[in-house]
């Protein structure tokens, strides 16, 4: 794949939702039940169904069912999100809901999560825990306040906050340049691909 | 300085350093299911790509195998557009297909360590988080995404960046009754579950060298859960004995020869670690979990923790559990009702799992208790057949179990085996989420399958040391 205007994220701006709470599990973000499936598409309108249902029953709203946050395009959570699965059907999940989450602010992630929204072309910027609190508080507040990541200069601003983030290094060149997809990538060098296939002992079936 | 195991493999499949300074890695080996490889066909198809080593990719079916009869169609009509999908990709591009008409079906990390595949020194992946079970061989095992299983199956390769190694060491020796399984539920008891993030966990130690290898299988299932993306044991005699013979290990001088390399790639005496733990074995009861994190768990005979036992990070969750899971703190998780018993999955379901709970009912005549529904789920079909063929099935159905077809069954629910409603299950799976086993008010209590055993004969949690009179 060619890289196009498209692929690259310099900057980036919009509304935000905040999901609160720590060690929010795949399972949680998209059921099981919702990967019998062979595509990805219509994912996203059951993004944390269970959770919200739960909320509904009890009388309460999911922020994704605040209509004030109808229009984000940003997610604000706290530690150790997408933990569990591997299933990349999560973050598909979160960037098709709504009008699609571009990208995702966080206190951490856990790897296998982090490491598909990166091949889905979504950033993942950590902030500390108290700037997370001060964020999440402007959106819940001010739900039509915008977010603004900077890839460039690593800071995100919100309203008359600026505060640094920080970011893997490959992940944040990648982004800004649109060379996330990661395929053509891999595919630059074929040769050396099979010179290190077979140098492996097993591959040549240890020589016997 | 030597060299870790983890390293020496990393760089040995290293083709390059990428640009973003990541490095593009070998797989030496790829597995794939119904789940999470049809959309990276078609990702692969959009492309114009084509799989590059069909050679080194394996695939079964097993999330959403109905466990009470294979036979196709299936009657969830998506079920069967899964395995119809995954048998045109295998097809049209030339992939080995574990299938279930052939009775080479079962869980992919049930399936590629009993043929062999799952060799020392090699890198593994596969769309599944539990990859890191083949870590018990002595390679690199981790899971990855969808758009991961496109780039493998394009390249052959992925783009990675090099973990820590963090050494967990068990020493001195287990107590009876206490299992593999609660030795993986005590490291992530103690570690967190996000306590392996960024890191590789080189599981060591007595314990482990005394460990089977399906027993350091449960536990390197495990490493994702306490939030490691891959968790190995250094080879030796114990993995070279359960490989020799199989289907897909070297054969003749190979075979020498591949010991030998085998064993050059156990990590050196003078390695250094970025962090090194260790326990002590007599420390470890029984574990059970009583939250909504894997993490969330006490000894079979203690009480439910105080919030004020977690760190203030913790304390939320923690809250959510109380709620979610109707237990209050100071409650003692014993005698806890149980609806449901499940003994089977990646984690559980091989066949040392299954022999610790049929010496326990053989010796003991005991059955499971009225209104309990258990059910016993073998991890491969050829498991199966050899259980069925020492007449374990009988024993499972005589004391009261299902003994059903092989697959994921109760661990996921992406297939008929569910709980309902607020149903508590005692299971030998590996994960207690919110909603996991198909309810999204069902409850999950893990632990291990004596465990489970001694769960569903009490219809309470119980300890089975108790339940089985086993001699300390």
């Amino acid at each position: 794949m060619a890289i196009s205007e498209e692929s690259k994220r310099d900057v980036i701006t919009g509304r935000a939702v905040a999901i609160r709470g720590n060690d929010i599990d795949t399972d949680r973000i998209i059921p099981a039940r919702f990967l019998r499936t062979t595509v990805f598409e219509g994912l996203g309108e059951h993004a944390f169904e269970d959770d919200r249902a739960q909320l509904k029953e009890a009388g309460k709203t999911h922020p994704l069912d605040d209509e004030q946050f109808g229009q984000a395009t940003v997610m604000l959570v706290n530690k150790n999100f997408g933990c569990g699965s591997s299933r990349e059907h999560a973050p598909q999940a979160i960037m098709r809901w709504g009008n699609g989450i571009r990208f995702i602010v966080g206190e951490s992630f856990a790897e296998i999560f982090h490491g598909n929204c990166i091949a889905l072309g979504i950033p993942c910027p950590l902030v500390d825990e108290g700037t997370m609190e001060t964020l999440m508080k402007s959106v819940e507040q001010h739900p039509d306040i915008e977010l603004t990541l900077n890839l460039t200069d690593k800071v995100i601003t919100c309203g008359d906050v600026r505060v640094p983030i920080d970011i893997p290094e490959g992940a944040r060149q990648s982004f800004i340049e649109g060379t996330w997809d990661s395929t053509t990538e891999l595919l630059a060098e074929k040769d050396a691909i099979a010179a290190t296939a077979n140098s492996l002992p097993y591959v040549n079936g240890f020589g016997a | 300085m030597g060299k870790t195991l983890y390293e020496k493999v990393f760089d040995s499949h290293t083709v390059r350093q990428l640009p973003s300074g990541q490095y593009q890695l070998f797989m030496g080996l790829h597995l794939i299911h119904e789940v999470t490889s049809p959309q990276a066909f078609n990702m692969l198809e959009e492309r114009g790509l084509s799989v590059m080593f069909p050679s080194r990719t394996f695939a079964t079916v097993d999330h959403i195998v109905p466990t009470k009869s294979q036979l196709r169609p299936f009657q969830d009509s998506l079920a069967e557009e899964m395995i119809v999908a995954l048998e045109k990709n295998v097809q049209k591009h030339g992939i080995r297909y574990f299938a279930p008409e052939k009775g080479e079906q079962g869980i992919v990390h049930v399936v590629g360590p009993e043929a062999g595949l799952t060799q020392p020194g090699m890198t593994i992946c596969c769309g599944d988080s539990h990859t890191s079970t083949h870590g018990a061989f002595g390679a690199i095992a981790f899971g990855i995404g969808t758009s991961q299983v496109r780039d493998v199956l394009a390249t052959q390769t992925l783009a990675m960046a090099k973990l820590k190694v963090r050494r967990v060491e068990v020493n001195g020796r287990l107590r009876p009754g206490v299992y593999a399984k609660d030795v993986a539920l005590y490291i992530i008891q103690k570690l967190g579950v996000k306590g392996g993030v960024g890191y590789a966990y080189e599981f060591a130690g007595d314990v482990f060298d005394g460990f089977s290898m399906e027993e350091r299988m449960t536990v390197c299932n495990m490493s994702i859960e306490g939030g490691a993306r891959c968790g190995y044991v250094n080879p030796d005699k114990t993995t070279y004995d359960y490989l020799k013979g199989r289907q897909y290990a070297p054969k003749g001088d190979a075979w020498a020869a591949a010991v030998e390399h085998w064993e050059s790639l156990r990590s050196d005496s003078d390695a250094k670690y970025d962090d090194v733990v260790k326990y002590d074995a007599a420390e470890i009861e029984p574990v059970v979990t009583w939250g909504i994190t894997p993490a969330q768990s006490i000894a079979v005979g203690d009480k439910i923790p105080a919030t004020t036992d977690f760190s203030p990070d913790e304390r939320d969750t923690v809250e959510e559990a109380y709620r979610y899971m109707s237990l209050e703190p100071g409650q003692p998780i014993k005698g806890m009702k149980v609806d449901v018993a499940f003994i089977g999955s990646c984690t559980n379901g091989r066949l040392s799992d299954f022999e610790s709970v049929i010496e326990l009912l053989q010796a003991s005549g005991l059955k499971v208790k009225e209104g309990v529904r258990a059910l016993v789920v073998p991890g491969s079909q050829r498991l199966r057949e050899e259980m069925v063929a020492k007449g374990y099935d009988k024993v499972f159905s005589d004391a009261g179990f299902e003994f059903r077809e092989a697959g994921c069954s109760m661990c996921l629910a992406m297939n008929p085996d569910k709980l309902v409603g607020r149903e508590v299950c005692a299971s030998s799976s590996n994960r207690n989420f919110k909603g996991r086993q198909g309810s999204s008010t069902g409850r999950t209590l893990l632990m291990s399958p004596a465990m489970v055993a001694a769960a569903a004969i009490s219809g309470q949690v119980a300890d089975a040391r108790e339940v089985f009179q086993i001699q300390a």
